[in-house]
């Protein structure tokens, strides 16, 4: 009982690291129609910006987190203005391509100027230690990014279904050129779209670095991983994303408790399955 | 995509004249690239002969990619298989070089017959994933099946016979080198025939327009299934030939990032064409020896840097360029 309560606490929180990662990746992947193989590389920048902030600086958690995720923005906007813009609409092949070259120069710089080792991002006291939930202790960090994640799914349903920039969203992806003529700024619209899903992808490198430790290989490391929870969930569903989170997660954590000898066995082959019987993912778009 | 059609029809009028006569010249240009190396650089023919197993690798891709359009990150499984099928093999007493290349291919075939099954179900991103799934699954069994393939210390210790009994594959690795260029050269000339066959315009066809090849009449699925076949039977031989020229098969020859590589190598190249593989390789393989032995994180930026301005700047690859700088002359 014990076990099966650990493993689901565990598998809870890391699926919704998962989640707060791939959702804007989901979203650039959905609604924008990138594969944004560097989504994990703004992940790993956004890690590197809190650790250098919290540990170097001696800035509270907090502070971290909302200088990560600026700073990655920032970093991002040069990069959607003069690389993404351009392979908008371009064959998967071509964008995979390009995405690719970005994750590599970003490890290659990374490493240059912050060297091969982990960094750790020192959490706040409050954070640090267990929470008596009455019937059991768990740690203070599971429950905040579980919060977090619940946060993100909440927000981003609202902003999508309930605002009116939500509209003009969906209607740019829907027909791109007939929102244009009807006075959609759809050039405004990736843009603000894109920054969105970095941001997310910056929170989601920091408060999950205890799962998905932050080094210079991270974004080609968990960029299958990311990749994975996205096809499986269907690109551009909230509620899909949520699931594959879940489902993946608790496979994953389970396969690690069960069987730590087989690691990603189980992962793999729990993807190659759901991929087979639903090729479109759990809530994917018609194509 | 636009442009690599536009001179794919250029040169088909060129070649109307003399159909045979690019591809000999084509043929004997590599002979004469192998024998230059061969001459130059006498010291580096195990690198060669890696380039040679890779280039096989890439031009497995390249049937895959760029003839039917199914975009793939795993190929390495195949690859592995024919490396670690070989490799076994070896271990277990069969040592003729020749046989271990037929055995290295026969478990590439198998391996992409049941790549294809799988992948094929799906489409676009999904297809994508489920490729980099089937490597990453490879990786792991070849990893966690210690007592057959050695795990994470690969398997060590394959003494290969003397090909047809006579020529030692010594420490220099010459034996090794001209039996992968043979093998390179006899693969190209039979990929030349398949991909300008019938069944290879099929392939084609499907690439550009797959429900309009269906409405045709023909069967989509068994067509791609079979270049499916014909692919890991090339991607498995050059794998068995870097298991018999370096005698030792790790772990990184079933690996995603070797996929990727390769996928770099033939995007750098060109899709689509034979040529366009062979260029890829040679080139980023060459770049990679030069600039990785002064920094490896160099290296990486350097690909990155490279790979976003083929995209920008040449997204038919390097081959098309060529075409182009032809075509403006002409």
């Amino acid at each position: 009982m014990q076990t099966i309560f650990s493993i689901g606490i565990d598998a809870l929180a890391f699926g919704m690291v998962l989640f707060i990662i791939c959702i804007g990746l989901s979203l650039t992947m959905g609604l924008m129609r990138v594969v944004n193989l560097a989504h994990g590389a703004f992940a790993m920048i956004a890690g590197y910006i809190a650790s250098y902030a919290a540990r170097d600086l001696g800035l509270g958690y907090a502070v971290a987190i909302f200088l990560a995720i600026i700073g990655t923005i920032v970093i991002s906007i040069p990069l959607e203005r003069f690389l993404y813009r351009r392979i908008y609409g371009s064959p998967e092949l071509t964008q995979v391509l390009m995405t690719i070259g970005i994750t590599f120069c970003v490890i290659g710089i990374t490493n240059y100027f912050f060297g091969p080792t982990l960094k750790t991002i020192p959490l706040p006291q409050a954070l640090s230690q267990p929470v008596d939930l009455g019937f059991r202790t768990i740690a203070a960090h599971r429950l905040f990014v579980i919060a977090c994640g619940a946060v993100v799914a909440g927000g981003l349903w609202y902003l999508i279904e309930r605002t009116s920039f939500g509209i003009k969203l969906r209607a740019t992806v829907d027909n791109a050129a007939m929102s244009d003529a009807l006075g959609v700024r759809t050039q405004v619209v990736y843009a603000i779209s894109f920054a969105i899903a970095i941001g997310l992808a910056a929170l989601g490198g920091v408060v999950g670095a205890e799962f998905l430790p932050i080094e210079p290989y991270y974004a080609l490391r968990y960029m299958v991983m990311f990749l994975v929870v996205v096809s499986v969930g269907g690109a551009g569903s909230i509620l899909g994303a949520v699931i594959a989170c879940l489902v993946l997660g608790l496979v994953d954590t389970t396969g690690r408790y069960l069987m730590p000898d087989f690691g990603n066995f189980f992962f793999y082959a729990a993807v190659i399955l759901i991929v087979c019987l639903f090729p479109r993912g759990f809530f994917g778009r018609a194509q | 995509m636009q442009t690599l059609v536009q001179t794919g029809a250029v040169t088909k009028v060129h070649s109307v004249r003399r159909p045979w006569l690019r591809d000999v010249i084509g043929i004997l240009a590599i002979v004469i690239a192998g024998a230059v190396g061969y001459w130059l650089f006498p010291d580096n023919l195990a690198l060669l002969t890696r380039i040679i197993a890779v280039a096989l690798l890439v031009l497995s891709i390249d049937l895959i990619v760029g003839y039917c359009g199914v975009a793939t990150l795993g190929q390495a499984a195949l690859f592995g298989a024919g490396a670690y099928a070989a490799g076994i093999a070896c271990v277990n007493g069969v040592t003729e070089p020749m046989t271990l290349i037929a055995i290295g291919g026969t478990a590439g075939a198998v391996a992409g017959l049941l790549m294809g099954t799988i992948m094929l179900r799906a489409h676009g991103l999904a297809q994508l994933v489920l490729s980099i799934a089937i490597v990453q699954l490879f990786h792991e069994a070849a990893n966690k099946a210690s007592s057959i393939t050695g795990g994470s210390d690969g398997l060590a210790g394959l003494m290969i016979s003397p090909l047809f009994g006579i020529f030692e594959f010594d420490l220099w690795g010459k034996t090794a080198y001209l039996m992968g260029l043979a093998l390179l050269l006899l693969v190209f000339i039979a990929l030349k025939f398949v991909v300008s066959s019938p069944f290879g315009m099929l392939c084609r066809g499907i690439k550009q327009d797959p429900l309009r090849i269906r409405a045709m009449g023909a069967f989509v699925f068994p067509v791609l299934l079979k270049m499916f076949v014909i692919s890991g039977a090339v991607a498995g031989m050059g794998g068995a030939l870097a298991a018999i020229s370096t005698q030792v098969v790790g772990l990184d020859s079933v690996s995603f990032e070797l996929s990727a590589n390769a996928l770099v190598m033939l995007v750098l190249g060109g899709l689509g064409t034979l040529y366009g593989a062979l260029i890829g390789t040679v080139i980023f393989m060459g770049f990679e020896h030069v600039v990785s032995s002064i920094n490896p994180f160099h290296w990486m930026t350097m690909v990155g840097a490279l790979l976003i301005a083929v995209v920008l700047a040449a997204p038919g690859g390097l081959s098309s360029l060529v075409e182009k700088v032809r075509g403006e002359k002409a």
